[in-house]
């Protein structure tokens, strides 16, 4: 594979001011490669110079070995083409005129002759962007989408090797964006065209592109791939905001989220007694924060991550059974006023008046458990398989842990493991066995368990037994759990 | 959709063959009509006699009335021809280079700087040695050569680049004095006042062949010049920015471009003055036809600008003959309500 392109040492300055310094890099062929930077960081102008709207003052570019000043404009336009973010939409030319200019630089006689290539290349070009039908409408009659598509079209026409993006997509929404971005890799990787592209959405760039340069005030901080490049630490410096990474879905590509700056939020100034309101209803105890949490849980409704506001126990017969449990779970929500899309809702089958609630404060955070247990369902887990059958009874034991602090996804995880463990040993030491196979019962078959954060204050990068969010929440899950297991027995005794 | 039915619907080869016959049938029509009617048929026996060698018998065409084909009246047509032709296609390639609608022929203030130049030689009576009655169209198209030369240098002084809107402020600057200039010599005359407003106010009257030949070297230039540019005009049209990225020279093409219209603009208003509204009106005119590729639109313009001003031209001497009304008054008075018709069916159509 032959280097295409050779950027060595570049910097520019306008009259006062140097945009660019000492830029290095290169780019291959058939690559895609993207520009990153927030505004000011010299991106545009490293572009205009691969473009040769600015001409080079110190350092050299050069492709395949030939230093970029020695082509011509029709040379380089046959090698290059651009699609810039904006184009002035010329009154009143149609699609194909426009797409027709594109091949200006191949037609270098005195007088020009359109040749039959000229003809195919702009139909081809035209068709690829999948404007066929629209090729005789005037370009100011199409949408903003279909006119950028347009001028791709003209940038196809001029059979380049070399595509320079300066952020092709600033002026569409999602939808036009991504039609655009993948037809314009599906071209580029048909054609092994090598694709230089300034991105301002760190996410498409993540996605799209190959290799990544970062720039920051005109000084090149990074290249390298994606994966690489996607470092909140990083992100952070250049972009002068706090950067969250995860997991793309689907795509083995990083995804990117920016923190907006937030006040001395209520849970600092109040702390979570302040921000938590506890309402019991007859039916069941609904928790509301003031503010979002982060919620990691396993709830009938909201399972998963997600930001919740509302947090609601309910208690439901024993002889509840449905089929389309989350459905009529959701509903009533609703019919309680809940906005279900922030809302986690679990069932028991347990008097939530017996819902036990510890509240522990510490220096640097605090906690807040709210338990309710039953063990009618009681299981081993160590030995479930011996079990024939489970009968569906919605059982149980149902933790919320809320936490004034922020927490990583590990340490979500591992207040997961801790509050589970801490349970284990309550039911342990209060005897709950499993009736079936008359050992010692480990939870019942739906329990449930809620991790709520403030994503405020102290950090927390583990939550396992040995640190001391860890251990608070082993000890408080371990008394709220004991207490509501004896609450339990007493009202089953009672009644 | 109207729209793009009329465009379709008309080839480019039947476009030029309406305007060429527009412009044929304008120039016979200029040539027949006046205090002497002179049908059609006698027109062209006489053409062909002239420049054929056909025998002509005298009971076709008594000499006076070759004389007066000859001699008189196509001179006269052939220059408003030429000077309606000059500014037209000097008007679409400002409006496409300068990508502005309201763009002219003098926007540049190359017709002032000719104008100034014209008025210096009234007010001074200037006749210069070798040039005799001469001297007013030379002195009239150097300094609409030496005005161009100065909104270039001004611009490239102020800004490297010379992006279009520096030039067009650079040229409303000189044209702005040039203009200041005129008046002041209007206020200070007397004598020479009504010759002054006269030749303002433009006209083709009483030229003779001398002024055509004088006009023609320039107008062939800049007609090539600007013919040669339609494709890189196009690529204008989408900003500069996307004409270098499409291998246009921007630079270069920009400056022959404007040299082109230049030389056109400067040497129509060295012989006939400044007539307005050819220039601004018939490339928008020619346009709503035939859609803004400068590769139909410049010798569309072209035929059409010569032809409007050859029937302007006839009007304003026949409609009060014997008197004379200035030409440029006819331009405006038949131009702007043939404008408006077209602009108001064109608007109505696209809703």
């Amino acid at each position: 594979m032959i280097d295409v392109l050779e950027v060595n040492n570049v910097s520019y300055r306008y009259q006062r001011k140097q945009v660019l310094y000492d830029i290095t890099f290169t780019v291959e062929k058939g690559e895609i490669f993207g520009i990153l930077g927030p505004n000011g960081s010299g991106k545009t102008t490293l572009l205009k110079l691969l473009s040769k709207e600015l001409s080079v003052q110190s350092g050299s570019i050069t492709v395949n070995g030939r230093p970029l000043p020695s082509f011509s404009h029709k040379e380089w336009a046959r090698f290059a083409a651009v699609l810039p973010q904006t184009i002035d939409a010329a009154f009143g030319y149609t699609v194909k005129e426009t797409v027709e200019l594109g091949r200006y630089a191949h037609q270098h006689r005195l007088l020009p002759m359109w040749t039959e290539e000229d003809e195919q290349a702009v139909d081809a070009a035209i068709h690829e962007v999948g404007l066929t039908e629209k090729a005789g409408e005037s370009i100011e009659r199409l949408s903003g989408g279909e006119r950028q598509r347009a001028y791709l079209a003209r940038a196809l026409a001029q059979n380049p090797e070399l595509l320079l993006l300066d952020e092709p997509t600033n002026h569409m929404d999602i939808t036009q964006q991504l039609h655009l971005l993948n037809q314009l890799v599906r071209s580029a990787k048909e054609k092994k065209l090598t694709v230089i592209a300034i991105f301002h959405d760190m996410n498409i760039a993540s996605l799209y592109c190959d290799r990544l340069l970062m720039l920051k005030e005109g000084k090149a901080v990074a290249l390298g791939t994606p994966e690489e490049l996607m470092e909140p630490a990083l992100l952070h410096s250049v972009f002068q905001s706090p950067v969250n990474k995860q997991a793309h879905p689907t795509v083995s590509k990083p995804l990117l989220a920016f923190l907006p700056e937030r006040g001395l939020s209520a849970i600092e100034q109040r702390g979570l007694p302040e921000l938590l309101t506890w309402t019991t209803m007859d039916d069941c105890i609904a928790i509301t924060a003031a503010e979002p949490l982060k919620v990691l849980s396993s709830a009938l409704v909201g399972s998963g991550f997600q930001w919740a506001t509302h947090f609601v126990n309910r208690q439901v017969s024993k002889d509840y059974n449905r089929e389309d449990a989350e459905l009529e779970m959701k509903q009533y929500l609703r019919k309680r006023g809940l906005p279900v899309s922030s809302t986690i809702g679990m069932m028991t089958a347990v008097d939530i008046h017996d819902a036990v609630c510890i509240y522990e404060k510490q220096d640097a955070f605090s906690l807040w458990a709210v338990v309710t247990a039953g063990v009618g369902n009681a299981v081993d887990a160590a030995h479930a398989w011996k079990r024939k059958q489970f009968e569906q009874k919605i059982g149980t034991i149902n933790m919320m842990i809320f936490i004034d602090g922020t927490l990583t996804d590990a340490a979500y995880v591992q207040a997961v493991m801790t509050a589970t463990e801490a349970k284990v040993k309550a039911l342990y030491e209060e005897n709950v066995l499993d009736p079936e196979t008359n050992t010692y019962a480990t939870g019942t078959s739906t329990d449930c368990i809620v991790i709520a954060a403030t994503q405020t204050g102290t950090a927390f990068s583990y939550a396992g037994t040995i640190t001391p969010i860890g251990q608070v929440i082993g000890r408080v899950v371990y008394e709220a759990t004991k207490e509501a297991l004896r609450r339990y027995r007493k009202r089953r005794d009672f009644s | 959709m109207q729209k793009l039915f009329t465009r379709k619907s008309l080839s480019n080869a039947s476009m030029y063959i309406i305007a060429a016959t527009v412009a044929a049938v304008s120039l016979l029509l200029g040539i027949s009509i006046g205090s002497l009617s002179i049908p059609f048929s006698t027109i062209i026996k006489i053409l062909f006699s002239a420049w054929l060698g056909l025998p002509l018998s005298g009971g076709d065409a008594p000499d006076d009335l070759v004389q007066i084909v000859m001699m008189i009246r196509l001179p006269r047509v052939v220059l408003a021809f030429l000077v309606g032709a000059s500014l037209a296609v000097a008007g679409a390639a400002f409006q496409g280079l300068l990508k502005n609608a309201l763009a002219d022929p003098y926007t540049l203030g190359v017709s002032s700087g000719a104008s100034v130049g014209a008025v210096l030689v009234i007010f001074f009576g200037i006749q210069l040695p070798l040039f005799g009655t001469f001297t007013l169209p030379i002195v009239s198209i150097l300094f609409g050569l030496a005005t161009l030369a100065l909104v270039l240098l001004f611009t490239r002084a102020v800004e490297r680049q010379m992006s279009v809107e520096t030039i067009i402020l650079a040229g409303i600057i000189f044209g702005a004095f040039f203009s200041a200039l005129i008046s002041l010599m209007i206020a200070l005359t007397g004598e020479e006042l009504r010759q002054i407003i006269a030749w303002l106010m433009g006209s083709v009257a009483m030229r003779g062949w001398k002024y055509t030949v004088l006009l023609l070297p320039f107008f062939l230039l800049g007609v090539v010049l600007l013919l040669l540019n339609a494709r890189e005009l196009n690529a204008f049209a989408f900003g500069e920015a996307a004409a270098l990225h499409v291998g246009v020279n921007v630079m270069r093409r920009k400056i022959m471009i404007l040299t082109g219209a230049s030389l056109l603009t400067g040497a129509a208003v060295s012989v006939s003055g400044t007539i307005g509204f050819v220039g601004l009106v018939v490339p928008h005119m020619v346009r709503l036809v035939c859609g803004p590729n400068h590769r139909l639109l410049l010798p569309l313009s072209l035929l059409y600008g010569g032809a409007f001003l050859v029937l302007a031209d006839l009007l304003a001497r026949t409609i009060i003959s014997p008197r004379e009304l200035p030409i440029g008054v006819i331009t405006s008075l038949i131009g702007a309500p043939l404008f408006a018709l077209l602009f108001f069916r064109r608007m109505k159509r696209k809703m």
